[in-house]
């Protein structure tokens, strides 16, 4: 283990877990107040498709970052309007919201772009680049500190740092802020709340809301930032893996970062660790190292969490009265 | 019993759809017909350069052509009966797993003429269209070899399967003929069909590369490939692009793409093929002497290859071409010398 392959896997790590860490979070915010969102994958696919669109014909990343949220925002309340206002099956609405956007993204990019569903290439100001923070250059030559601040802290695009933000900023408003506890509160009893005075109903699209926010950015860190252009279902099932990593974290925000940490890593090792010869075993197949982050994740989710268990209203359309 | 008549069902709704689509577009007998492998038409790679070959053939003659994208792995027999019955004559399919589905169809239809690229069906009416991959990849991976300033060199593959191995082995060779003491990294994006068009994991597998030194990284990873150009581009280093000239894409990052003349051979097929005076069934190798293969140079990518280069490559070229130097064919044995 050399340091440049530490760094090296450090940097992958972030970058990885990033999207994963801002759908997590978005699912935080729908499943504390008792939505279950099974649709989050659909709405980070119709961002990362709105976000490269927009990039693409405007040649402004920050107008398709705009449009990728605003889409996923829409998403959202459709989906929350089936499972909240309509008090539909919150399972179903999401992946009709999932299959939904895998059909239109497709459709869309194959109607106005005609590159078989993908965008065009994005280059230049239709791109997030990598964010040197202040002082990374001066500071590289420090022992320890310099490496960590400008080779790992430093270089990464401002999606990234916006997730990592997200996580003490999600920790203070649901557990400091009147509004946490109330968005807690229609999760675990929302007849509690109902009989407080306080409308259910709108509470749920509140955190919905900025379900919708978080999802956007997350997809569009795709297309935008880790990518450069939209291709068809690169979500890659990230959304599903991001819902797994907030179940395994209890639904709690500084856990969830911690787990999608550790799915980074894991993904971060399986492509460092093709063809490489380990002691004693030898080259490991390459098959077996890419199921490893899905193996390891269904053994600690089936093994170590001990019982998860979700918030007590999530999955029940809230109903005044029969 | 039961999957039995869900598939008797499943057929005669379908010929239902066949006519129904018949009668509305009118289609004249005999037009050719493409199906593309997954991955996609618009892939910028091997389907786009098949795609490219079937426009090239109605530009020219001024014909119609049919042609099908693929969904899922489920659809290829389907497709093909579905061209077939409907009197599609040839029909020409691009990539290597077609082997198991034309292998049922083709009996079926022993008057349509069936063309495959990238694998051998044995029918008597099938011709089996290969390349010689490995000897094109000789020729970049020893460019490769000659830009590369820290030794390393680096490949990224898409679906773990022995056709991507080849192209592989091929490189390796070429980079460890011009510089012995090379590194060449290899990388998967997957093993499945999906690793054609995840172009986020290709990215990834080549910033590790770039992490572990290497300078030039070879993508033979059809849509997926995208995101070996885009990140070397990123980093500044070379790529070498592949199937199609993607010279284009990043100029000045973008070193050669090893071609392969699936156009060609598509457009070919289209003209011979569909009558049986011309078609001839069986094995068709195309290699460098046949212009099945090489790497490509445009006004994109000229001033990345010196004039020594260029006839160091050309020198190598005649010399694979005479014999007088042997490329080893992974898919011969299964294994790499390098």
């Amino acid at each position: 283990m050399d340091i440049d392959l530490i760094l090296s896997m450090a940097n992958a790590t972030m970058r990885l877990a990033t999207p994963l860490l801002l759908a997590a979070l978005a699912g935080l915010y729908s499943e504390r107040s008792g939505i279950f969102d099974i649709g989050l994958e659909g709405k980070m696919l119709a961002s990362a498709f709105a976000a490269a669109t927009v990039a693409a014909v405007t040649g402004n990343v920050w107008l398709g970052l705009f449009a990728g949220v605003i889409v996923s925002i829409l998403t959202t309340m459709l989906q929350g309007f089936a499972s909240i206002t309509l008090k539909g099956n919150q399972m179903i609405a999401g992946v009709a919201v999932t299959m939904l956007a895998i059909g239109m993204t497709t459709f869309l990019g194959q109607t106005w772009f005609r590159q078989g569903g993908r965008t065009p290439q994005l280059s230049g100001d239709a791109r997030f680049a990598p964010i040197e923070l202040p002082f990374a250059r001066e500071l590289a030559d420090v022992p320890v500190i310099g490496a960590l601040y400008s080779d790992i802290l430093s270089g990464h695009y401002i999606l990234v740092y916006v997730a990592f933000l997200a996580v003490p900023v999600t920790a203070y408003v649901l557990y400091r802020t009147r509004f946490g506890l109330r968005l807690r509160a229609v999760g675990e009893n929302p007849k509690a709340v109902d009989t407080a005075g306080i409308s259910v109903t709108l509470q749920r699209y509140q955190a919905i809301f900025i379900t919708g926010i978080l999802a956007g950015l997350s997809g569009a860190y795709f297309s935008i930032a880790q990518g450069a252009g939209f291709g068809n279902e690169m979500t890659a099932g990230k959304g599903y893996v991001a819902l797994a990593a907030l179940i395994f974290s209890k639904w709690r925000p500084v856990p969830v970062m911690f787990t999608c940490l550790l799915f980074g890593f894991l993904d971060a090792l399986q492509i460092r660790m093709q063809n490489v010869e380990l002691p004693l075993v030898g080259q490991v197949p390459v098959q077996l190292v890419q199921a490893l982050p899905y193996i390891l994740t269904v053994v600690l989710l089936a093994g170590f969490i001990g019982k998860a268990v979700g918030p007590k209203a999530g999955g029940v359309p809230y109903v005044k009265e029969r | 019993m039961s999957i039995n008549k869900t598939l008797r069902k499943g057929l005669a709704a379908l010929a239902g759809g066949v006519a129904v689509t018949t009668l509305m577009a009118g289609t004249a007998l005999a037009d050719p017909a493409i199906i593309y492998d997954l991955g996609g038409k618009f892939d910028k790679s091997f389907n786009e350069a098949a795609y490219n070959g079937a426009e090239a053939w109605a530009a020219e003659t001024g014909g119609n052509y049919l042609d099908f994208e693929l969904q899922n792995d489920a659809q290829r027999e389907q497709a093909l009966r579905r061209f077939a019955s409907q009197g599609a004559n040839p029909i020409v399919m691009a990539g290597f797993s077609w082997t198991a589905a034309l292998e049922a169809v083709a009996p079926e239809f022993p008057e349509t003429n069936f063309v495959v690229i990238d694998t051998v069906v044995d029918q008597p009416n099938v011709q089996s269209i290969l390349f010689d991959e490995h000897t094109g990849s000789f020729l970049v991976g020893a460019l490769a070899a000659m830009k590369s300033e820290t030794g390393t060199v680096a490949f990224v593959g898409g679906m773990d399967v022995p056709l991507i191995h080849k192209f592989y082995c091929g490189y390796a060779q070429g980079a460890k003929h011009v510089d012995e003491g090379a590194t060449v990294i290899e990388n998967y994006t997957g093993t499945t069909p999906a690793a054609w068009n995840d172009p986020v994991t290709a990215g990834e597998l080549t910033q590790a590369a770039i992490d572990n030194d290497a300078d030039v990284i070879f993508a033979a990873a059809g849509g997926s490939g995208i995101g070996v150009l885009q990140t070397a581009a990123d980093a500044g280093v070379y790529s070498i692009g592949v199937d199609s000239n993607q010279n284009y894409l990043h100029p000045g990052s973008v070193l050669t793409s090893m071609v392969k003349r699936v156009d060609t051979a598509v457009q070919t097929a289209f003209n011979e093929a569909g009558d049986d005076a011309t078609f001839q069934p069986g094995l068709l190798m195309l290699g460098l002497a046949e212009d099945g293969v090489g790497f490509a140079v445009d006004e994109n990518n000229e001033s990345e290859i010196s004039a020594e280069q260029m006839a160091e490559l050309e020198a190598l070229e005649e010399q694979i071409i005479a014999g007088e130097i042997e490329v080893h064919d992974y898919t011969t044995d299964g294994s790499c010398p390098v």
